[in-house]
């Protein structure tokens, strides 16, 4: 892989975004500046920010990589990130900005006051960013040994996890939108760039590309990658996918980095127009997962997707492994380099290498790191806010302290999940934790959107209820993943890798139990006020 | 803003022409949010229950698998056109209440 063309690339995106935190600094010197933008960033950037917020460097380059190797199961992989953002425009976007100021807890605790809601919000907040803000910087580590294996791992983490602080601390919301914006842009040329290359080496024909997918050659038959079933397979595979569906599906909704944004816009009908611009966006983006998946597998070749060795490096290797010596002497022959492992991962990059020489292949690598970084800024801000906001101002300071102590809480908290989380992944980066951001998924569908759709819809929705629903979301999220086979194999208690289709039921069984024990008649007076609020923006903030 | 009475809430809640908007949003709201997760979930039930239908080429190459995939995101956006239309009558209504509520503050103050 070409390191010093992607670093430049890198280097120049870096340059760029710093530019922006400096010019957003001056802006950044109140509460509503830091966490929100002032509520002055428009629908259609709202909507790029939310792309680049989202769309993360696992899904360029891992699923793409899937459709490389797996065809159409892979896509499957795809669907869900759009459809998702249905749940999102409907229930939640438009009444979030009309009820909130900051934070999701923020809506909850509206007609369910109390300290014990919204410390529960603030704790199931704080876990699900937690999770994926280690997924994301771990995943720097994975990425810099793909990418870049001349540099060290822990330094690429560190180097990630000291900007995604830069951006925070001195642009907070308003730099970390920019970040996701310009990530947003060149995600998308990528993608979509790839795509057109891919359509153009087929002269334009989708049918001959669709024709090429369907008889891949390798092995001792054609592979048909338009087929379902290369994957996943009967039952147990259905299921697997239904349960990681619903988490995706109504879990988006209870992703609090990605309702955050929706304080950074100035009403309801900005929100509303935001999610529309990121609908298109993200489903722009993941319709290309299929020409860049099926490009690959059909232009550079499943054996020849993985880390490649040349020359002294390649006849080392054969010597050592004498076992696929006639595999790899006859890929040195006829490539001038050998392949000893495929990795999935690199069929984007490769695929750009192949359409567009070492430059476009450098691009597309630095354009996973920045997606990275545009994903952990916006973690990081969110964990800051939820920690001063709802921890230090409404629950330690019962709502009193200035301005100035407001935005120090709220800096020292960057700094602290920044640090927190340098670390955790630099000592977790030897380990597989993919499975995390499906937990954090699990966790958001299980114990936010349950909390969310009841405060919003139901009257005699108490508050021991809310507590209830998210404690026994959060638990039996993490119970059942501990007991599935991500963790104990084929030992696994349970038998699906995400916890949702259970975990789901158990958050809203949980709500409607508590609720139903202890009535609530404080927070049923309540009701009539969030209503009208939600639906009219009466009384929103500005 | 001007603030609002706790009472005033619930008489406003209670306002035909609120009742009406929420009526209207809830009778489109509900049954799509059904509609669009049941089809989404039925892409993995019927590529995992009935894989063989579901491998048969019916565009070229195309398999019903891939187009039903595909369909996903036509649904998708033709869901959001929808809802991006009717909200233009939600947003006249929710208006209408605005502009009503605050005149009537202000007449409440002078």
């Amino acid at each position: 892989m070409r390191t010093q063309e992607t670093l430049v690339m890198f280097a120049i995106f870096v340059g760029i975004t710093l530019i922006v935190t400096y010019w957003a600094s001056g802006q950044s010197t109140t509460r509503r500046g830091f966490y929100a933008a002032n509520r002055r960033i428009g629908g259609l950037q709202n909507g790029w920010a939310i792309a680049g917020e989202y769309i993360s460097a696992a899904s360029f380059l891992g699923i793409t990589g899937l459709i490389a190797f797996y065809g159409f199961d892979g896509f499957m992989y795809s669907v869900g990130w759009l459809v998702a953002y249905l749940t999102v425009l409907f229930l939640v976007a438009e009444p979030l900005r009309n009820t909130g100021k900051y934070t999701l807890a923020d809506l909850v605790s509206f007609r369910l006051r109390g300290r014990g809601v919204r410390a529960t919000a603030a704790l199931s907040t704080l876990a699900i960013t937690l999770f994926f803000l280690i997924a994301q910087l771990v995943g720097v580590s994975a990425l810099v040994n793909l990418l870049l294996p001349r540099l060290g791992s822990i330094a690429a983490i560190v180097v990630v996890g000291v900007l995604m602080l830069i951006y925070v601390l001195f642009g907070g919301m308003l730099a970390t939108t920019w970040v996701q914006i310009i990530t947003a842009a060149l995600l998308l040329a990528a993608a979509v760039g790839l795509s057109l290359l891919v359509v153009a080496h087929y002269h334009f024909s989708l049918g001959n590309l669709l024709g090429a997918a369907s008889t891949v050659p390798g092995g001792s038959h054609a592979t048909n990658l338009l087929q379902p079933g290369l994957l996943f397979h009967g039952a147990p595979g259905a299921w697997n996918l239904v349960s990681l569906g619903l988490a995706l599906v109504l879990g988006t909704a209870g992703l609090p980095h990605i309702l955050m944004r929706f304080f950074t816009v100035s009403s309801a009908q900005a929100a509303r127009t935001s999610v529309a611009w990121a609908m298109v966006l993200i489903g722009v983006f993941y319709l290309s997962t299929s020409f860049i998946g099926l490009g690959a597998a059909t232009i550079v070749g499943k054996d020849r997707i993985g880390p490649r060795m040349y020359a002294g490096q390649a006849i080392a290797y054969i010597a050592h492994h004498p076992e696929q010596q006639d595999r790899l002497n006859d890929q040195l022959a006829q490539y001038a380099y050998i392949v000893p492992q495929s990795d999935s991962n690199l069929a984007a990059p490769l695929l750009g290498a192949a359409l567009g020489g070492s430059l476009l292949t450098a691009f597309v690598a630095a354009v996973a790191f920045a997606t990275i970084l545009a994903v952990v800024a916006g973690l990081t801000i969110t964990a800051s806010s939820t920690f001063a906001h709802d921890i230090w101002f409404s629950l330690v300071r019962n709502g009193s302290g200035d301005e100035s102590e407001h935005l120090f809480v709220a800096r020292a908290a960057a700094f602290a999940v920044g640090v927190v989380a340098i670390v955790l992944s630099i000592s977790l980066r030897d380990f597989n934790i993919a499975f995390l951001v499906g937990l954090a998924f699990a966790v958001a569908a299980s114990a936010n959107v349950p909390i969310i759709l009841l405060a919003l819809s139901w009257r005699r929705f108490s508050r021991s209820g809310a507590m209830a629903g998210m404690l026994s979301g959060l638990v039996a999220s993490l119970a059942l993943i501990a007991a599935s086979p991500v963790f104990l194999g084929s030992r696994a208690i349970f038998p699906l890798e995400n916890p949702g289709i259970v975990s789901i039921p158990i958050g809203f069984i949980g709500a409607i139990l508590g609720t139903l024990l202890w009535r609530d008649r404080e927070s049923e007076q309540m009701f009539d006020q969030l209503q009208v609020r939600a639906n009219t923006g009466l009384g929103a903030e500005v | 803003m001007h603030h609002i009475k706790t009472s005033r809430w619930s008489s406003l809640a209670a306002e035909p022409e609120f009742r009406a908007l929420v009526r209207s949003r809830r009778r489109f709201v509900t049954p799509a949010t059904f509609f669009f997760i049941a089809y989404y979930l039925a892409l993995p039930i019927t590529v995992g229950f009935w894989p063989a239908v579901m491998s048969r080429p019916v565009a070229g190459p195309l398999t019903l698998a891939y187009c039903f995939a595909l369909s996903q995101f036509a649904m998708a956006w033709i869901l959001l056109a929808v809802y991006l239309r009717r909200s233009r009558k939600y947003d006249l209504q929710a208006a209408r209440i605005r502009k009503h509520e605050t005149r009537e503050l202000y007449d409440a103050q002078s």
